[in-house]
C-alpha cells in the first residue's frame, strides 16, 4: 500500500508580508514553510504507516528550494520524495497544477490500495481546488474536509465537514482526500529521521519525465495553459485612523457611549 | 574553516525550537513556580530521540552528533534553564559514562532504555565533602565476602535529575593505592546503580534559587548491594571517568548557559521595540542599542567556543580545555546578558510577569555546577602548563 | 455532449446560480448568489438561470425568483437528496453541456469549494475560489478599483469592451487582493464566499414569474463512488456570525481568564444585541468552537458594530472584519495594529475596561 500526499511550500503570510511596487508579492523577502494543511495531510499518512506499514511518498510541484521542505517531510518520517520541477510548469493555475501532479502521480504509479492525501487548502490562494482537480483529472472518488480516517481493507470511513455538522463517507481505495487540521496534530521532525532524510529517496521529475503523459500538454499546462489569468492585483488601501481615546476608565466609556448614541450607531 | 551549520543542523534547530516554542515555553513558567519536574515534557524529548542524540542508533541513540546535542539543550534552555539541565545531566553524565566505560552488556542493558526516555539518569559524584576537591570522597564500595556484590555506604548530595532517575553512575571509594609520586591515595572507581537496588533511596530534595524544576537531591546508600557486574570500567578508573565525564557535560552546561542568555537577550530585544518611555520605543535610545550590541557579542562569542568543544569532542579530539572555556565564558556571559536584559526590562523585569528574572536566577547555577568558574580557570591554567 | 467546446466562447450564455439546499431548506448564500447574478446578467444582458439539485425539490425553487432569477433548472433525483460530489458533479456537468453557460456562480461552503472545482476540471475551464467581487462592465470595475485599491488609475489603460467577468478576491491571506478572468474557456466559474453579496429585497411577483424547468439527465448508483452513510447536525446551535448586526470578539487578551473574559464579552454583547466571535487564537485554543472564528480561515463579517477585545489584529484577523461599519478595539498594547482599523480605539485592560463598557452603553441607551 502507498501513500501519496501531495504538499506545497508557502510564504509564511503570518509574518510580515512584503509587497512589491506593482501589487505583486514580493516573495523573496518571505521565510517559506510547509503549508499548514499539508502538514495535517503528512501526519495522516504517517498514522496509517504507523498503523499498516504502508510507503509515504510526499509529492511537491515548485521550485528547487522546494527540496530543503521535502526533506523535512522526509525527516518526519515519509519514505520518499518527490519534486516535480520544470520551467514550463512554471505560472500554472490551479487547473493546470493538477494537471502536472496528476501526471507526477501516474508516473509514481497508483494501485488498487493506494491513497492520496492532500491538504483542504494551501495559505497563499486558500483555494481547496487542487486536491478535488487531482481527483478528477486520475478519476479517483474524492472526499473534502477530511476530520477523521478510519481504514478498513480496500475502504475508508471519512468523517467529512460540513459548517453546520458533518457526514460520514464511506469510500473505496484508490481515492483521493483532502485534510483539515482537526485531523490530527502534526508531529515533529525527529533527530534520527533528521539525520537520515538525505539519505532517503529524492527524485526530481522534470518536463522531459512527464512528457509522454496526455495530461502534459503544452496548451494546458504552465501559465499558457492556465485557463485563469490574473488580471490585476493591488493591495486594499488602509483605512483613514481611528479616534484614540483617551484613558481607558469610566469617563472614556461614557464619552465612547455618547459618541456611539449620538452618531445612532447604538 | 567554515561557521556555518550544516543543512542537517539547521534543520535540527527548526525542529528544535518549534518544540521549544510550542511543548517547553507554555509550561515553563509553571515548573518553575510549582518546582515540578516535567515528566510529561521528557516523554516527549524521549520519543523524538532527544534523550540520546548522539548515541548510535545500535544502543537506541539517535545517531546524531555532539553539535546538535550541544543545540538541543542550548534551544530548550532559551525557554527553559530546567528543561535544558535535565537533558544536559541525564546524556552527559549518565548516558556518556556508560556508552564510553561500559562493557557490550552494560550498554545493551542501559543505553536502549536511557536514550528512548523511558529511563531518565544521573551522576553521583559530589558528597557534602567533596565538591570541587573530588579527591575528598568518602562513599565506599566493598566486594562482599562471595565476590558476587559490592557493597556501598555513603551518601551524594546536590544530583541533579535525583527523585525521578531511575539509572545513576555513582562515584566510590574501592581502597588505596600509591600515585605516581609515592604518594598513598584513594582507590576510586564507579559504579551503575539502579534506583531499586536494595539499600539505594533518594533523600532530602533541594530548594533552589533557580532551575526549580529539576529535581536536586541527596542520595543515601546503606549496605546497598550493587551486582559485580555494574562496576564501570576497571577497579581505580573511577577518577578518571568521573574527570571524562565532567569534561564532556561542561559541554552541556556551556550549551545550557548559551540558551539563557541568548533567550534573555531575545526578551530584551522584543521588550524594547515595544516599550515606550519619553514617547520613544526604548530600543531608539543609543544606551539600549549599546547594552544589546555588548550582549548579543557576548552570547555569539559564547556560540564559537560551546559549538567549537562539541565539534572537537565529536571529532575524538582532545576537547578539555575548550570545554572549560566553553563553560567558563558562556557562564559568565549569560549571568551578564540575564542580568542587563531584568535591567533593560526596568521594574516589569524584576517581577515574575516577565520570564528574564527567571533567566537570571537560573543562569546563576551555571557558574557552580560541574566545576566551578574557578575550577574551568584551574583546568585551563593547567592545560597551559601553568603550574 | 460531443459537441462540448469550452474554448467556443461565442456558444455560451446566460449566468447560472448553483443554489444550494441541505435537507430540502435553501441556504441562505444562494439568494446572496442570486441576487448578486442579477446584476452581472443584467451588465452582460443575459438571463438569470439557478440551478438545484435535490429529490422533490421543485417547492424551494419559485422562491429565488423573487431575488432575481429569471428561471430555476430544477434536477430531482432520489440520488440527489444528499449531497455526493459525483452525482451533483455528474448532473451539473451534463446539464451544463447542454445548456452553456457563460458564467457559474456557486457558493464557497464546504459543499460549492468541493463541487466546483471537479466541475472545472471536468468541463476544462477556469475557476476562482471565494471571489468577494464580481464586475463584467469595465466602468464599474474601475469604479471599484477606484474606491477599493490603492493603484493609480490615471495612467492605466484599460480595454473598455473587454466583457470577461471580473472576479476579484483575496490572497495570500488577504495581504493582497487579486481580480482573475478566465478569458479563453467558458463558462467562467467562481465560488463566492458567503456573507460576502447583499442580499436584493424579495419580490413576490418576481417570484411568482419565475419559470420552472426540469432538464433531463440520467443518474445511476454506478456513478457514485462514495456512500454517505449518515449526516449529522451540530448539536449546538451555531452561532450566526454573518447575519449579526453587532459581532463581539475576543482574542488571546482573555487568556488570564478565559471564562470571565468570555462571559464578559457575552454581556456586552447581549447589551447591543449582538453575538460573540472570536480570533483565530481563541478558536486554536479551544476557548470557543470553530463557528465563532472571523478572520480569513473563518467567517467574513460586516456588522454595524464589531467589538474587538484583547484581539491584537493579525491581518489574516483584519481580513475577516475590516469593512465593519463601526469598530470599536479594545487592547492592552497601544501599537496593536487593531488599532489601525478601529474607528474607535482604548488602550486598557479587556478585564477593566468592559464591564465599563457595559455599564455606560446601557446607561447611553437608557437615554435615548
Amino acid at each position: 500500500m502507498k501513500i501519496i500526499v501531495c504538499v506545497k511550500q508557502v510564504p509564511d503570510t503570518s509574518g510580515k508580508v512584503a509587497v512589491n511596487e506593482d501589487g505583486t508579492l514580493n516573495r523573496a523577502s518571505m521565510a517559506t514553510i510547509t503549508n499548514p494543511d499539508d502538514l495535517n495531510a503528512v501526519e495522516a499518512a504517517l498514522q496509517l504507516k504507523d498503523e499498516t506499514g504502508a510507503e509515504v511518498i510526499v509529492v511537491s510541484m515548485g521550485p528547487a528550494p522546494a527540496e530543503g521542505m521535502l526533506r523535512e517531510l522526509l525527516a518526519r518520517g515519509a519514505d520518499r520524495a518527490v519534486l516535480v520541477s520544470a520551467r514550463e510548469f512554471g505560472g500554472s493555475d490551479t487547473y493546470a497544477t493538477s494537471q502536472i501532479l496528476a501526471a507526477a502521480i501516474k508516473k509514481i504509479g497508483l494501485e488498487k490500495d493506494d491513497v492520496v492525501f492532500c491538504g483542504r487548502q494551501a495559505i497563499d490562494g486558500d483555494t481547496a481546488q487542487v486536491g478535488p482537480q487531482i481527483a478528477e483529472k486520475l478519476g479517483l472518488p474524492q472526499v473534502s474536509y477530511v476530520a477523521d480516517i478510519h481504514k478498513d481493507g480496500d475502504q475508508i470511513t471519512c468523517k467529512r465537514m460540513l459548517e453546520d455538522g458533518y457526514m460520514t463517507i464511506k469510500v473505496q481505495t484508490p481515492c483521493l482526500l483532502t485534510c483539515i487540521k482537526e485531523l490530527n496534530t502534526p508531529r515533529y521532525m525527529s533527530v534520527s529521521g533528521i539525520f537520515e532524510c538525505y539519505d532517503k529517496p529524492y527524485e526530481v521529475y522534470g518536463y522531459e519525465t512527464l512528457k509522454d503523459d496526455p495530461l502534459i500538454d503544452p496548451s494546458t499546462i504552465g501559465l499558457k495553459g492556465s485557463p485563469t489569468n490574473i488580471f490585476k492585483s493591488f493591495t486594499p488601501p488602509q483605512k483613514g485612523v481611528g479616534m484614540m481615546l483617551e484613558g481607558a476608565d469610566k469617563a472614556t466609556c461614557e464619552k465612547l457611549a455618547g459618541m456611539l448614541a449620538a452618531k445612532h450607531i447604538i | 574553516m567554515d561557521f556555518h551549520l550544516s543543512k542537517q543542523h539547521e534543520m535540527i534547530r527548526k525542529m528544535y525550537r518549534e518544540f521549544a516554542e510550542n511543548e517547553v515555553k507554555p509550561l515553563a513558567e509553571e515548573v518553575d513556580e510549582t518546582e515540578e519536574f516535567p515528566v510529561e515534557t521528557v516523554k516527549k524529548l524521549g520519543k523524538l530521540g532527544m534523550m540520546g542524540i548522539y548515541f548510535p542508533k545500535k544502543y537506541g541513540g539517535a545517531g546524531g552528533d555532539v553539535l546538535s546535542y550541544a543545540m538541543a539543550v542550548e534551544e530548550m534552555s532559551k525557554v527553559c534553564g530546567t528543561t535544558g539541565v535535565i537533558i544536559s545531566a541525564h546524556t552527559s553524565l549518565c548516558c556518556a559514562p556508560i556508552f564510553e566505560h561500559g562493557t557490550e552488556e552494560q550498554k545493551m542493558k542501559y543505553l536502549p532504555k536511557l536514550c528512548s526516555g523511558e529511563w531518565i539518569g544521573a551522576f553521583g559524584l559530589t558528597e557534602p565533602g567533596a565538591g570541587t576537591d573530588a579527591q575528598g570522597q568518602q562513599t565506599t564500595a566493598v566486594l562482599d565476602e562471595k565476590g558476587e556484590n559490592y557493597i556501598l555506604n555513603g551518601s551524594k548530595i546536590f544530583i541533579t535529575n535525583a527523585g525521578y532517575a531511575n539509572v545513576f553512575v555513582i562515584i566510590a571509594v574501592t581502597g588505596f593505592t600509591t600515585n605516581k609520586r609515592g604518594k598513598r591515595v584513594k582507590e576510586i572507581s564507579a559504579f551503575i546503580v539502579e534506583r531499586t537496588f536494595p539499600g539505594f533511596s533518594v533523600g532530602k530534595h533541594e530548594k533552589k534559587m533557580g532551575i526549580k524544576g529539576s529535581s536536586t537531591c541527596e542520595l543515601i546508600m546503606e549496605d546497598c548491594i550493587v551486582p559485580k557486574e555494574n562496576l564501570l570500567g576497571k577497579i581505580g578508573q573511577g577518577f578518571k571517568i568521573a574527570m571524562q565525564t565532567l569534561d564532556g557535560g561542561r559541554i552541556g552546561i556551556a550549551a545550557q548557559a548559551l540558551g539563557l542568555g541568548e533567550g534573555a537577550l531575545e526578551e530584551a530585544i522584543k521588550y524594547s521595540k515595544e516599550r515606550v518611555q519619553f514617547g520613544k520605543r526604548i530600543s531608539q535610545f543609543q544606551n539600549t542599542q549599546f547594552q544589546l550590541a555588548d550582549m548579543h557579542t557576548r552570547m555569539q562569542a559564547a556560540q564559537y567556543l560551546v559549538y567549537a568543544a562539541a565539534m572537537k569532542k565529536e571529532n575524538h579530539e582532545p576537547y578539555s580545555m575548550d570545554a572549560a572555556m566553553a563553560k567558563l565564558f558562556a557562564a559568565e556571559a549569560a549571568r551578564d546578558v540575564t542580568c542587563k536584559a531584568v535591567q533593560i526590562f526596568g521594574g516589569y523585569g524584576y517581577t515574575r510577569e516577565y520570564p528574564v528574572e527567571r533567566m537570571m536566577r537560573d543562569a546563576k547555577i551555571t557558574e557552580i555546577y560541574e566545576g566551578t568558574s574557578e575550577v574551568q580557570r584551574m583546568v585551563i591554567a593547567s592545560n597551559l602548563g601553568i603550574n | 455532449m460531443s459537441t462540448f467546446n469550452s474554448a467556443d466562447i461565442g456558444a455560451f450564455k446566460d449566468v447560472w446560480v448553483f443554489c444550494e439546499q441541505r435537507d430540502g431548506k435553501m441556504m441562505s448564500t444562494s439568494f446572496e448568489l442570486i441576487s448578486e447574478g442579477r446584476k452581472l446578467a443584467d451588465e452582460r444582458g443575459s438571463q438569470l438561470v439557478g440551478i438545484l439539485l435535490g429529490d422533490d425539490v421543485d417547492g424551494i425553487a419559485k422562491e429565488l425568483g423573487g431575488y432575481g432569477a429569471d428561471k430555476v433548472l430544477v434536477c430531482n433525483h432520489p440520488l440527489l437528496k444528499v449531497y455526493t460530489t459525483d452525482a451533483y458533479a455528474k448532473v451539473i456537468c451534463d446539464v451544463a453541456m447542454e445548456y452553456k453557460p457563460e458564467v457559474m456562480l456557486l457558493g464557497a461552503t464546504n459543499i460549492g469549494r468541493d463541487l466546483g472545482p471537479r466541475c472545472a476540471a471536468r468541463l476544462h475551464t477556469g475557476l476562482t475560489a471565494d471571489c468577494t467581487h464580481l464586475d463584467i462592465d469595465m466602468e464599474k470595475y474601475i469604479e471599484y478599483l477606484d474606491t477599493s485599491s490603492t493603484l493609480d488609475l490615471s495612467n492605466m489603460k484599460f480595454d473598455m469592451e473587454d466583457r470577461n467577468l471580473k472576479m476579484t478576491r483575496p490572497a495570500f491571506g488577504g495581504h493582497l487582493m487579486a481580480t482573475i478572468i478566465c478569458p479563453r474557456f467558458r463558462p467562467c466559474m467562481a465560488t463566492v464566499r458567503p456573507g460576502v453579496m447583499k442580499k436584493a429585497e424579495f419580490d413576490q411577483a418576481k417570484a411568482d414569474a419565475c419559470v420552472i424547468e426540469h432538464p433531463s439527465f440520467t443518474l445511476t448508483e454506478a456513478d457514485i463512488h462514495t456512500d454517505v452513510t449518515e449526516v449529522v447536525k451540530a448539536a449546538k446551535k451555531l452561532v450566526d456570525l454573518i447575519g449579526a448586526d453587532v459581532v463581539v470578539s475576543v482574542g488571546r487578551g482573555i487568556s488570564k481568564d478565559v471564562e470571565g473574559g468570555i462571559k464578559l464579552a457575552e454581556e456586552l454583547a447581549e447589551v447591543l444585541g449582538g453575538v460573540v466571535g472570536g480570533s483565530r487564537a481563541v478558536i486554536d485554543n479551544g476557548w470557543l468552537s470553530a463557528d465563532h472564528q472571523v478572520g480569513q480561515t473563518g467567517k467574513t463579517v460586516h456588522p454595524k458594530i464589531y467589538v474587538a477585545l484583547g484581539i491584537s489584529g493579525a491581518i489574516q484577523h483584519k481580513a475577516g472584519m475590516q469593512d465593519s461599519e463601526c469598530i470599536i478595539a479594545v487592547n492592552k498594547n497601544e501599537t496593536a495594529p487593531i488599532f489601525e482599523v478601529a474607528d474607535y480605539g482604548i488602550c486598557g485592560d479587556l478585564f477593566k475596561v468592559t464591564p465599563l463598557l457595559i455599564e455606560t452603553i446601557k446607561a447611553a441607551k437608557a437615554a435615548k
